[in-house]
């Protein structure tokens, strides 16, 4: 992980789980792994505040734990996950535009909770829900409805069970055991059943026995069903729903919305493994079944598409042979590099113009060439495609090979052949990408706190104001005149500039998803 | 290579300058001795944002999310540091502690050193304190006697021990089990060696039951003899 990434999970941290949990984290993140009390000392916190941090942070799987062979608890972070955080909002996002209001709320209260289990969330939920359809005068909403989103949820792999003790579980041990098999991953567990409690009883009976002495003194209200089980996010699927949705969006723009529902079919029946480069193959039959009726295409269109489709320079989908009316493989690998080139020549464009740009895209085309060559190629006047050439050169978007013809590598003997090298430029770009992130954060909270007295103030006035339900309007004027027209200018403006800031935040993140897709994808083979 | 003294003028380059495009007698561009501007002028100014309600909404989600992750439990801020000066009070202060935990997490799944005691809410600890001074006031006779037959018996246990210190903790713990009595004799059990080393929950029960100060005097008088 750089330097880059810790500082950002970092901030991120302290954004979402405040100061102690940002210093354990930050220690885990550089040391990797670390027994309970070197991270007190690291971090110079006391023991109690450590633990408590370690809590929040295992709650929120971004921390694991596992028995050192020498008998202490080590705990290692999750590297990826912290940074996650920023695409929170996007996920939820997605089950909202996937399956509605119900599911948002389902994955949000997830989100806040870390893992928490089913009957709470829906629980909440229904809730909520019911709170907002008050306000609307709407018919209220059933706790099925809710059930049956998260059903939906858990079927489509969106959200997954965490872990969950398993029955060899010695009572001294330092660590509880967890384990969760691929099969029950997904399964949702009927709410008020007898039968799960019994299935949870026989595999961690002695977890119970403890569990029970508990919440006696607490006067709690009864144990819920599914207590034990713990659903979090399933990230992963995520990440394919999102690098399924550029794809088809690419394809929208650039063909039409014909194209992209064909190649949303294929991705709908695609079963291969989210890891693999290449879907499994696809006739062209299957994919005709599974095309939406409601868009008229005959089958011949569609497969004139499918053509298209391969014959485009974006090389999104492969013809691998002739049965079953055509097979086609969607190329994830290819379709990923060419998604991120594209955004490498955007940002080529903005910065260094679009001569540049021609320059740029004249060596992806020849992957090779000398200056003379590019001055020639490029149509461009020697001394401007020099200056433009030497500037991408000093910012690491071209790369110069030599090639000696002799072994002294004199420069006059010498060829100096340019290139582009897409990995290595992409991996410039992320890390820019992560600098200009770490800078909107820090300018936000800069921000805030330069301007924190104001903002507490209008907070403040607002809760007041909130508060006098039954006041006069004079009243609530007089209160809300507190706020003088210069301060309310103030305010206003870091509103505003914190709005951009964050805004910027998110769509920095979409960036950094193709280019991570994209690395992610260059690896495999 | 310069230092040869070679070649004059443009001949110390070891190369020829016109492969760099200089033309023949063209001058080269002078050293630049000064550090580039912290805030050079922008060449090409970027694009707008993407707009749309897709944004808007991510952004109104975004916000929505960090404030109430603030507000959340698992948002964990360090202990209030020194305000003006060390009060003899605040050690009694119910503020935020940083011993306790605000939230319940499933301990079983959490590696053993990590249990950390549970802070009660608030307002739960304020009814756990105030039947205390009513009690002690209402059956102050009874009580009363109560303790004296305690002490009794503490009083031949330290003679037997002779230890002061372990016994003043042993007799403490007995009163705290009296005193929290019905309402949750469980978990002491459960949490039995924080509760030992917690010093504020010492105090504050020490604290509240006004009426007992004086035995305790007493008893610590005595145990000055030896």
């Amino acid at each position: 992980m750089s330097k880059l990434e810790i500082e950002i999970s970092s901030l991120l941290l302290k954004e979402h789980f405040g100061d102690i949990v940002q210093k354990v984290g930050t220690v885990l993140l550089r040391k990797r792994q670390l027994p309970l009390g070197v991270i007190g000392k690291e971090c110079g916190l006391k023991i109690d505040q450590v633990k408590k941090g370690l809590c929040s942070l295992i709650q929120h799987n971004m921390v694991t734990f596992e028995l050192h062979k020498r008998g202490f608890v080590e705990y290692e972070i999750r590297t990826g996950v912290p940074l996650l955080l920023l695409r929170y909002p996007r996920y939820i996002y997605a089950s909202k535009t996937l399956y509605g209001d119900a599911a948002e709320l389902i994955i949000e209260e997830i989100l806040h909770h870390g893992q928490i289990n089913m009957s709470s969330v829906v629980d909440k939920v229904t809730n909520r829900l019911n709170e907002a359809m008050k306000v609307q005068k709407e018919a209220a909403i059933s706790k099925d409805d809710v059930v049956s989103k998260f059903k939906a949820l858990a079927e489509t792999q969106f959200i997954k069970r965490c872990p969950e003790m398993s029955d060899s579980n010695e009572n001294d041990s330092a660590i509880p055991k967890m384990e969760i098999d691929t099969e029950r991953m997904y399964k949702v567990p009927r709410l008020n059943d007898a039968q799960i409690k019994s299935e949870r009883e026989n595999s961690s009976s002695q977890s119970n026995e403890r569990k029970r002495k508990i919440p006696k003194d607490r006067s709690k209200s009864p144990e819920p069903p599914d207590a034990g089980i713990y659903w979090h996010l399933n990230f992963q699927r995520f990440h394919t729903l999102f690098r399924d949705q550029e794809l088809i969006s690419a394809v929208a723009n650039k063909l039409d919305k014909e194209a992209s529902e064909v190649l949303r079919s294929m991705l709908r029946i695609d079963v291969s493994d989210p890891a693999s480069p290449v879907s499994q193959p696809l006739s062209s039959h299957e994919i005709y079944h599974q095309f939406p009726k409601n868009i008229k295409l005959t089958k011949q269109a569609m497969d004139q598409y499918l053509t298209l489709l391969t014959e485009d320079s974006t090389g999104f989908v492969r013809r691998v042979g002739d049965m079953g009316g055509g097979t086609y493989v969607i190329d994830y690998k290819d379709a990923l590099k060419n998604l991120a080139v594209a955004h490498i020549e955007c940002v080529v464009r903005e910065r260094f113009g679009s001569k540049s740009l021609r320059i740029f895209r004249l060596l992806l085309m020849k992957k090779q060439l000398e200056q003379k060559q590019i001055e020639e190629f490029a149509l461009i006047p020697a001394k401007e495609a020099k200056e433009m050439l030497y500037k991408m050169f000093e910012e690491d978007f071209v790369t110069v090979t030599e090639v000696s013809k002799t072994a002294d590598h004199a420069p006059s003997r010498t060829f100096y052949l340019f290139s582009v090298n897409i990995t290595q430029v992409s991996r410039k770009l992320l890390d820019q990408s992560f600098q200009a992130l770490c800078r909107l954060i820090q300018r936000r909270e800069y921000e805030t706190k330069e301007h924190r007295r104001l903002l507490d103030k209008q907070q403040k006035v607002e809760a007041i104001s909130a508060s006098l339900t039954g006041a006069d309007e004079e009243q609530r004027a007089e209160i809300e005149d507190t706020i003088t027209p210069p301060e309310r200018e103030q305010i206003d403006k870091v509103k505003n500039m914190t709005k951009k800031l964050e805004m910027s935040e998110l769509q920095v993140d979409e960036t950094i998803f193709i280019l991570q897709m994209y690395l992610l994808y260059a690896k495999t083979t | 290579m310069a230092g040869r003294g070679r070649g004059r003028g443009r001949g110390t380059l070891s190369f020829s300058t016109e492969s760099l495009g200089f033309g023949r007698g063209e001058a080269l561009p002078t050293c630049i001795l000064q550090p580039p501007p912290i805030y050079p002028t922008l060449e090409f100014h970027p694009v707008p944002l993407l707009g749309g309600e897709r944004q808007a909404y991510m952004l109104a989600l975004k916000q929505e999310f960090r404030n109430t992750m603030r507000e959340s439990p698992h948002f964990i801020q360090a202990e209030e540091k020194k305000k003006d000066i060390e009060r003899y009070s605040d050690k009694y202060q119910l503020g935020p502690q940083d011993n306790t935990i605000n939230w319940e997490p499933d301990f079983s799944r959490l590696p053993k050193e990590l249990r950390i005691k549970v802070r009660r809410s608030a307002r739960k600890y304020k009814t756990n304190v105030k039947p205390n001074i009513s009690t002690a006031k209402h059956k102050g006779a009874e009580d009363a006697k109560d303790i004296e037959k305690k002490l009794e018996a503490l009083e031949k246990l330290e003679e037997t021990k002779g230890d002061e210190e372990e016994d003043e903790e042993d007799k403490e713990k007995k009163k705290e089990g009296e005193d929290k009595g019905e309402e949750e004799p469980e978990e002491e059990d459960f949490y039995d060696e924080e509760e030992l080393e917690e010093e504020t929950d010492y105090n504050l029960n020490y604290f509240d039951n006004g009426e007992e100060i004086d035995e305790e005097d007493d008893n610590l008088d005595e145990g000055a003899i030896y």
